[in-house]
């Protein structure tokens, strides 16, 4: 083991020591960044030592809770997930994970029980695929996402397509049939592909959304067709250009069961025969990730019994329908970051019968986006009629409460400059024994998280049993 | 009096990159708030526009991708029918992407240059894939008031004498960093680099365009004043993230 890496490591856990003990948050991200400085080799020098090699995770939505059912997934088959929580996806994130499994002396520890499982920032991937050297690349969906961090949707396509072409032949590609730009990688794959996707035409949608973005065949330029669409443009496609289609998924969904705001549970067909998987988490969105899951958990060659009990022992990821018990009041968090997925999530809550009470916050920070320009392409329509209250609050509430204003709700909607202040007062208009909806963006989930911790909902996120 | 006004969206579904359809959300809301019965045809690849039928026209932005699929149609099917609109007096608004595409040029990083309308004449030039985007909260002076909203645009546009500035850039890049110059007007068409959605949270430039498209057939209409309380706190709420 190199002095640098040595030197490297003891500088990381410093910092992350440091950050914990001055309450500077988490320590997810500080310890990869000073370690990667002193040994920019770090990563993959780590990664090296994962007995079972690793997954890596990415696309726009979906990554965190995919990758947590990965991970619980690897911990049924009797292996010891390493895997990068809390949404922390970039490389300095990757880094610390790593790091905090390994010794002073650089090696990791239980090296040979140990399966990486990794989310990746899209925009990270080619450095995170050189780095890792995964056996698996898992890719959810393409959308638009903060077009000011990220760039346009199709420079992304671009880069996932260079990193399959100079991935190995023996690193496989697990890839969603019903997102065209998704399938289209498969071209680009030089190694084997799975594909998973929905059959059960029940789950479509009446009409389009708005929040679509590859609607035109990356071959040819045609506007795809949709015998099906789910949401955005993720559906049963056809160009009528060229000859591309979706691809007959090797694990598909042929039935969904979607409880209003309850359990879904699925019929799988898959190359090992037919399952079921029973979530406890609500939404098409979330029969999506699962689905992902049992893909990648085929990909890497666990049995389809195991690869069920992993996904079905997953409770909700950090932030993303993860639920609180305050005073007798049901909470319940919903990340909404970008159109696609909040209209995910504006159906899921939709669904779910009787008055709604919301607290919706929408901050601008760098990992928010900066533009807010998006709130403006999500269908807050669906829960106007619904909401028997509704507060806002973040940096740019009134950017929210204007969007409401114009879906439908009251114009006079309380606008409450601090988090803590809004959600006491969301609280205290619902009832004891009734539901509040959460609906952040990123950074203000981390911060209405530790306020609901705060008030005894649950431990932070740093906390979090691993 | 019976107020109404026929709005032509154009490429409504490939040219709607940061939520510009909440300007015609808000036209829609500020319109029936008035009493004024508002029209929105969508006119997609294909579709001709008859210069008579409409008082405004909306165009919004999109990706390299969106602007170089609608381009051909923007110029050989509609593009004789918007300039006579625009010269008799039509009002018109296109953000960023469809801005660049009603000025004469865009010339790209690499590749050849696409041709605009030539309505604004002005140009646009990417400085090359390494130099930075102009991103980022924008507060410009108009004429009528302080607009606020979200940039986001490689490239850079240069008015030529034909055309005048929409705003003064007091905070961002505006058309070109340089020159504090932001958008274009010509007659009654106005070209801009802010998204934000622009109209909801500028009201008085709503206002604005709405009393230009209803100048052609009823003449100058005083619009009756709205409740923009709303409107207005986020108004300032983008100026005072602006200046953070």
């Amino acid at each position: 083991m190199s002095i640098r890496m040595v030197t490297a490591i003891a500088a990381g856990k410093l910092a992350g020591t440091a950050s914990r003990a001055f309450g500077r948050g988490g320590g997810t991200a500080l310890p990869g960044v000073v370690a990667e400085k002193v040994e920019p080799r770090l990563v993959e020098r780590l990664a090296a030592q994962l007995g079972h090699g690793s997954i890596i995770v990415t696309g726009t939505n979906g990554k965190t809770t995919t990758a947590h059912m990965l991970s619980s997934i690897a911990a049924k088959a009797g292996y010891r997930p390493l895997h990068n929580r809390s949404g922390s996806n970039l490389m300095r994130g990757v880094a610390t994970a790593l790091l905090d499994n390994a010794g002073l002396l650089g090696r990791l520890s239980d090296a040979e029980r140990r399966l990486g499982v990794f989310e990746v920032d899209e925009a990270t991937l080619p450095e995170a695929v050189r780095a890792i050297k995964p056996r698996v690349l898992l890719f959810t969906n393409l959308f638009r996402d903060q077009l000011d961090r990220y760039g346009e949707v199709d420079s992304i396509a671009a880069r996932w397509r260079s990193t399959l072409e100079a991935a190995p032949e023996s690193t496989m590609a697990v890839l969603n049939a019903d997102d065209p730009s998704v399938a289209a990688l498969r071209e680009s794959a030089r190694g084997p592909v799975i594909f998973y996707g929905v059959d059960d035409r029940s789950a479509a949608l009446a009409g389009p959304e708005h929040a679509a973005d590859s609607r035109w065949c990356a071959g040819c330029g045609s506007e795809y067709v949709y015998d099906t669409l789910f949401y955005g443009h993720v559906g049963h496609w056809r160009c009528p250009g060229c000859e591309k289609t979706r691809p007959q998924p090797d694990v598909s969904a042929t039935s969904i069961r979607l409880e209003p705001g309850g359990d879904t549970t699925l019929s799988v067909a898959t190359p090992q025969g037919e399952t079921s998987l029973s979530l406890r988490l609500s939404g098409l969105y979330n029969a999506y990730n699962a689905l992902a899951a049992l893909a990648g958990g085929l990909a890497l060659g666990f049995d389809v019994e195991t690869v069920r009990a992993g996904i079905e022992a997953v409770d909700a990821a950090f932030g993303r329908q993860e639920r609180f018990e305050i005073d007798g009041r049901r909470v319940q968090v919903f990340l909404g970051k970008n159109p696609a997925g909040l209209n995910q999530v504006l159906r899921t809550i939709a669904a779910v019968p009787g008055e709604k009470r919301l607290l919706l916050l929408l901050n601008d920070d760098i990992a928010d986006g900066r533009d807010v320009s998006w709130i403006w392409d999500a269908d807050f329509e669906l829960l106007a009629d619904g909401a028997a209250s509704t507060i806002v609050s973040g940096r740019r509430a009134e950017d929210m409460a204007l969007r409401l204003k114009y879906a439908g709700f009251p114009a006079d909607l309380p606008v409450v400059r601090g988090t803590d202040e809004a959600l006491a007062l969301a609280l205290r208009e619902t009832p004891p024994g009734e539901q509040l909806f959460v609906l952040p963006t990123y950074t203000a989930m981390l911060e209405v998280r530790g306020l609901l911790a705060k008030r005894g909902g649950a431990a932070p996120y740093w906390e979090a049993p691993s | 009096m019976n107020l109404s006004i026929r709005l032509a969206h154009l490429y409504p579904k490939l040219m709607n990159l940061y939520g510009d359809r909440g300007n015609i959300i808000c036209l829609r809301h500020r319109c029936r708030a008035r009493g004024i019965e508002l029209t929105v045809d969508e006119l997609d690849l294909g579709d001709r526009l008859d210069p008579q039928a409409y008082d405004l026209i909306f165009i919004g932005g999109g990706q390299d991708r969106e602007q170089r699929r609608i381009v051909r149609d923007l110029i050989d099917v509609k593009g004789e029918a918007i300039r006579q609109a625009v010269e008799e007096g039509v009002a018109a608004l296109a953000v960023c992407g469809g801005y660049q595409l009603f000025a004469r040029y865009y010339r790209p990083a690499v590749g050849e240059d696409l041709p605009g309308l030539g309505i604004f004449d002005a140009h646009t030039e990417h400085p090359g894939e390494n130099v930075a985007r102009c991103i980022g909260n924008v507060v410009a002076e108009w004429e009528g008031g302080t607009l606020a909203g979200f940039e986001n645009h490689g490239g850079r546009t240069y008015l030529g004498g034909g055309a005048r500035p929409l705003a003064t850039v007091r905070t961002g890049y505006g058309n070109n960093g340089v020159d504090k110059t932001e958008g274009a007007v010509y007659k009654n068409a106005h070209g801009t680099y802010l998204h934000g959605s622009l109209l909801p949270k500028n009201p008085r430039f709503a206002d604005h365009v709405l009393r230009l498209a209803l100048r052609l057939r009823h003449g100058d209409v005083e619009l009756a004043p709205i409740d923009d309380a709303l409107e207005d706190a986020a108004h300032a709420a983008a100026i005072r993230v602006a200046g953070r």
